[in-house]
């Protein structure tokens, strides 16, 4: 590089990730700002990519090896930016990091888990199961520390885990810190929650046990997910012979939102996938207003059509009743080919909901970030070198963010220059 | 630093139940006894604060390579990494004690191979030093239309010197064809004017950008950091140096001829591209006639997903139409426009797009498959329909059909290139017979790729990057999709993937990204993703090469040349240091400095193999370390155990594997060798692309060393595995370990 630099990531998704990677191999300094106790974002929740069907954290493990081994990314997990302050070529930055209750003494051995008395909502595995208030998000998260949920543990009244630890890693007094950062530009890699699917009228999202979402779906087919990785409804843990795919759940939708999330359609497609190969003859049912796979994506949504036991339906499901408490449901629609107002009972139903850009609430001296109607970030931005990345910026699959990080970690680099 | 230099220091941790599982002080006694160490000691937890300081003060003392005996390497990296050290991690925690029974014999001899194998890494293998070369950073773009140009500008303005080469008399590509584009900024409902001539502008003034028009690439030698191109204008050719190259070839619209069923012999049938002339020249008329065309059908997906033309979809004609029926409602408020579609494709924000153009009511939409348009009289035409909404089969009139053809890749395929250039070569050699035959067949069968090379690399595989289903130059990799199999060479926009202006700038600053890291990196003597910075390199012993070309062939990234005998030439900056030269040699020539064929025999060589009266078999796995070993590793985390009679080395790929080690093993009196590696086919996993499919086809080599040796085929397995398939790894295991046991010792123990 002409002029190293330091630049911050705010996110530790793919785009964060990616974007921190990319920036250091170029020879820059990165500080990588992540709420959650461990990076990899959503992706770490996939269970697989379309169109491949691999897992995503194959390409995680690498991406967190080259963290690992990079001298010049420093990681900050749960951890939020507050405020940024000053202007182009010299941005300071203002970061809390809540605590964790374990510092980097911990081994990961797993002593502490044993000893916890409390039980908590496995937010890794949307609520479907729980883990101890100690706990490791998952077994490839990085850093692979610990972690305590604040709100779960009873604190030093208990102080179990601290005597189970053999290696002093875990101090239940730890505060929440303020650090400061100097950086020539910012990246917002802050990407995507599902959209709420319990706000849309109709389809019983929160009330019928076996209405789910796609996300949930990812962890529920997933080797390291609440059933370890076998499709069950969650209602009464009974296998299925029929699901349908609700398409644009709360999407495409003015009552609701009214973007395209671009991505559920492959989604969907993908999770016919996982249903088929435990279930050689469950029916699958999709329910759609357009079929959105495009370039060589399109491909995998010939594969699916040629699969004789899924059934494309364009109408949008309009209304989901149970047929009996956490029973079986029935899905109304009105096809649109046909004219028919139909109604399919089936075992379990994924409603394919959207992408909701991250609202995070950082204070900006200057100017405040420009978003779209939507919530995505635009192209311009009040200040130069404050970019987005990613879902950030408009709904896309993880090839895209992959793409759209590295080009914006040169964004970056260019504020750089001196 | 040969072995005499090396002071082998070793340090077992107690940590993590390893002290209460094993007798570690029986660790320290072979570490400096039959290992021959300079030193061990261990200690209560390693990775402490007075661990690291024990380990620093060590190598101040001259420790020179560490042996460091805990957890997995892929814990405490950063702790564990010490500048110019050598260290090797001995996995006793995840692989052993946390996966076999704690103070069990088996165990204990477990642990005592695996520190005999790191012992014996150490000691062999050396501290890569990188390469030295003069590496140029000038990046050369091909191409400049939207991605060329959005590529030129962003890395000229992070500070580095571009030429940018463009077939026509002017920069901007397919972009000087278009009126409008569609919206980039919300509210997202009109189309927006082209940006082209200011950031033509741009690029004129700019000192670090040297633009040549009407000029195409000679050819291109060397590699990464040293690349020699000869661009070739008017008849006269320049020469200059350049470090990374981006291919922004573009694309061009499907060759509508093709499409008699949708009337492309009928005048008043025009593809979306004459449609936008039609709507600069600011009048939409028909072709036949010159009367103004005010019944327009817009054929969606003409030729698209369509398997007997593009089966793909180009993602960005539906918007075109959009803009398109927008536009000439714009110039004549008395037109309709009829979109006919299979569905509309308007990811994201364009959805708002879609509303708009909805919101006119003279913009039909009609959703079926289109099956023919046919001229009626006068010019006029009838689009027929099927499955549509409304009926089965209806028919549109229409005075004027618009064809939304898709986008094919400007590229070459360079492999088949290749194949063709070496069949006429066979011929022009006077061969006779059947190799004759075969090169006239190939000649006949690839006589089209002949003359469209663009990049004319002179790369032994081939003169263009080589391409993926249906002609795009991709990786096809969906984490890391500018991993090209050419280092330094990346393609970017429309001749990647069918893309809209918006992807392809995006898709532009990050192959300009990824060619400014691959220079970067050069110049500091390591290579890219993913073995990122690593200084090691293939170091090739020629004077035993016997010519047979496999590690030319094999190479997934081109690295390799030949001389005219055949002799292997390396260029250091291709190279991704996968390993699958080195597994590729039959006479074993391939070296890195820490990883190479003599170091993992005397890995292999170390372990201590019982006589079969012990009843204790040993089996080999060669793991590979990218996707197999974190699996194990997280079985490990899991405490999910696995049979003791197994021994992993890991590898830096299935295809980095020499079968000599398989061989090694089982001359030794290993009972059988397990080969972990990464799904391969079509959606292969491999992160060197082909690593796994290679072992598998070497197959056959190692079939025939087991009947050389008269040994059981079943001895040994060849797995694919996913990373997250950490249950299924011990099970994997322990089922070869039973059917090893079935099948009885090797004959050969004790030999």
């Amino acid at each position: 590089m002409s002029g190293n630099g330091k630049i911050l990531v705010i996110g530790g998704g793919i785009s964060g990730m990616t974007a921190a990677i990319e920036a250091s191999e170029a020879g820059c300094d990165v500080v990588l700002v992540e709420k959650n106790p461990y990076l990899g974002g959503r992706v770490a929740q996939m269970n697989q990519y379309f169109p491949k069907l691999c897992p995503p954290s194959c390409g995680l493990e690498i991406n967190l090896r080259r963290i690992r081994t990079s001298p010049s990314i420093r990681c900050l997990t749960t951890a939020e930016v507050e405020k940024i302050a000053g202007g182009p070529g010299s941005y300071q930055v203002t970061v809390r990091q809540q605590p964790r209750g374990v510092n980097n003494k911990c081994t990961a051995c797993g002593a502490c888990v044993e000893a916890c008395p409390v039980e908590r909502p496995n937010q890794y595995n949307l609520g479907m199961d729980t883990t101890k208030a100690i706990y490791l998000p998952f077994e490839m998260a990085y850093p692979v520390q610990f972690a305590i949920d604040g709100e779960a543990c009873t604190g030093s009244e208990c102080g179990k885990c601290v005597e189970a630890c053999p290696y002093q890693a875990i101090d239940l007094e730890m505060k929440a810190e303020t650090i400061e950062i100097e950086v020539q530009a910012v990246i917002w890699a802050t990407g995507w929650e599902p959209y709420d699917a319990s706000q849309i009228d109709g389809l019983g999202f929160g009330t019928y046990p076996n209405v789910i979402n796609n996300l949930m779906m990812e962890r529920l087919a997933s080797l390291d997910g609440p059933t370890a990785g076998k499709i069950q409804r969650p209602g009464d843990e009974k296998e299925i012979t029929s699901v349908a795919f609700v398409q644009c759940a709360g999407s495409r939708d003015e009552n609701y939102q009214k973007h395209c999330s671009g991505v559920c359609c492959m989604g969907s497609l993908k999770q016919t996938r996982y249903v088929r190969d435990q279930y050689p003859d469950a029916e699958i049912h999709v329910f759609y207003i357009d079929i959105r796979s495009p370039g060589r994506l399109e491909d995998f949504y010939a594969a699916v059509q040629e699969d004789e036991k899924v059934h494309f339906i364009k109408g949008k499901a309009a209304k989901i009743t149970e047929e009996s408490p956490g029973g079986d449901l029935l899905v109304e629609a009105e096809d649109t080919l046909s004219g028919r107002r139909i109604t399919q009972k089936v075992n379990l139903v994924v409603l394919a909901t959207g992408l909701v850009p991250t609202d995070a609430a950082i204070s900006i001296e200057g100017g405040e970030l420009q978003r779209d109607e939507h919530g995505f970030l635009t192209a311009d931005q009040p200040m130069a070198g404050l970019l987005g990345a990613g879902c950030a910026k408009r709904p896309v699959d993880v090839a895209a963010c992959v793409r759209d990080a590295t080009g914006a970690a040169l964004k970056a680099l260019q504020n750089c220059v001196k | 630093m040969a072995d005499n230099d090396k002071k082998v220091a070793v340090w077992i941790c107690r940590g993590c139940d390893v002290g209460e599982s094993i007798d570690v002080e029986a660790l320290e006694t072979l570490a400096t006894g039959d290992c021959e160490a300079d030193s061990c000691q261990s200690h209560a937890c390693l990775c402490g604060d007075e661990g690291v300081e024990l380990i620093k003060t060590g190598i101040q003392d001259g420790d020179n390579a560490l042996v460091i005996a805990g957890c997995s390497p892929r814990f405490n990296t950063d702790t564990f990494t010490f500048d110019g050290c050598l260290t090797e991690r001995v996995n006793l925690r995840e692989h052993v004690v946390w996966s076999h029974p704690a103070n069990d014999e088996d165990t204990q001899m477990l642990a005592e191979d695996y520190l005999r194998m790191g012992i014996v890494r150490a000691k062999k293998a050396e501290v890569p030093e990188p390469f030295e070369a003069e590496i140029d950073k000038t990046i050369l773009i091909v191409g400049g239309g939207q991605t060329g140009i959005t590529a030129a500008l962003e890395a000229a303005r992070a500070g580095y010197q571009i030429v940018l080469v463009e077939k026509e008399s002017q920069l901007g590509g397919r972009l000087n064809g278009f009126s409008k584009l569609f919206p980039k900024k919300p509210p997202y409902r009109e189309p927006q004017p082209v940006d082209l001539d200011s950031r033509i502008q741009q690029i004129e003034q700019d000192d670090r950008i040297t633009v040549y028009t009407g000029a195409t690439i000679e050819k291109i030698t060397g590699q990464p950091g040293q690349f020699d191109v000869s661009v070739q204008t008017n008849g006269s050719t320049t020469q200059f140096r350049a470090g990374a190259i981006i291919q922004a070839t573009g694309w061009k619209p499907y060759d509508v001829s093709k499409l008699g069923h949708l009337g492309a012999e009928c005048q008043n049938v025009v593809t979306n591209v004459q449609m936008e002339e039609m709507i600069a020249s600011g009048k939409i008329t028909r072709p036949s006639d010159g009367k103004p065309a005010r019944r327009i059908a817009f054929v969606q997906c003409a030729g698209s997903r369509d398997k007997d033309h593009l089966p793909y979809c180009s993602g960005v004609c539906c918007r075109v139409t959009l803009k398109q029926a927008m536009l000439a409602r714009g110039l004549d408020d008395q037109t309709q426009a009829f979109v006919l579609y299979k569905d509309i494709r308007t990811p994201g924000q364009y959805e708002d797009f879609y509303l708009a153009a909805q919101e006119d009511p003279e913009i039909f939409f009609t959703k079926g498959e289109v099956v023919s348009v046919k001229e009626t009289s006068g010019g006029d035409l009838s689009v027929e329909m099927e499955d549509t909404l409304i009926d089965k089969h209806i028919s549109v009139e229409a005075d004027l059909v618009v064809l939304a053809t898709g986008m094919v890749p400007q590229a070459a395929d360079g492999e088949a290139v290749r194949l063709y250039q070496d069949a006429q070569a066979t011929i022009a050699k006077g061969e006779a017979g059947a190799q004759l035959k075969m090169a006239e067949e190939t000649v006949e069968k690839l006589k089209d790729h002949e003359g469209t090379a663009i990049l004319n690399l002179g790369y032994r595989q081939g003169p263009d990057m080589p391409v993926l289903k249906y002609s795009f130059p991709d990786s096809h990799f969906i984490c890391f999709p500018y991993e090209t199999r050419r280092t330094g060479i990346y393609a970017a926009g429309c001749v990647r993937a069918p893309n809209d202006t918006d992807a392809c700038a995006e898709d532009a600053a990050g192959a300009a990204m990824k060619a400014i890291q691959s220079v970067e990196l050069a110049s500091r003597g390591a290579t890219v993703h993913p073995r990122w910075e690593d200084q090691s390199y293939p170091d090739f012993a020629l004077q035993r090469c016997t010519q047979c070309k496999r590690c030319t062939e094999e190479c997934p990234f081109g690295t390799l040349d030949e001389d005219e005998k055949g002799t292997p030439q390396l260029n250091v900056t291709r190279c991704r240091r996968c390993g699958i030269c080195l597994g590729a040699c039959p006479e074993r020539i391939v070296s890195f400095k820490d990883y190479s064929v003599p170091i993992v025999s005397a890995m292999i060589k170390a372990i201590d193999v019982p006589d079969e009266f012990e009843e204790k078999p040993r089996l080999l796995g060669l793991l590979c370390e990218n996707d197999a070993y974190p699996a194990l590793d997280i079985a490990g985390l899991k405490r999910i155990q696995h049979s003791a009679w197994i021994r992993f080395i890991p590898v830096r790929c299935l295809g980095a594997v020499n079968v000599v080690w398989i061989a090694d093993a089982l001359s030794k009196g290993f009972d059988g060798v397990l080969l972990v590696g990464c799904k391969s086919g079509d959606d292969y996993q491999c992160h060197f692309v082909r690593g796994s499919e290679l072992m598998g086809t070497r197959g056959d080599n190692i079939r025939e060393k087991l009947t050389a040796l008269a040994l059981e085929e079943e001895r040994v397995r060849v797995e694919q595995l996913d990373i997250t398939e950490f249950r299924r790894l011990p099970e994997i295991i322990n089922e070869f370990a039973q059917e090893i046991e079935d099948i009885g010792m090797n004959p050969f123990k004790g030999f």
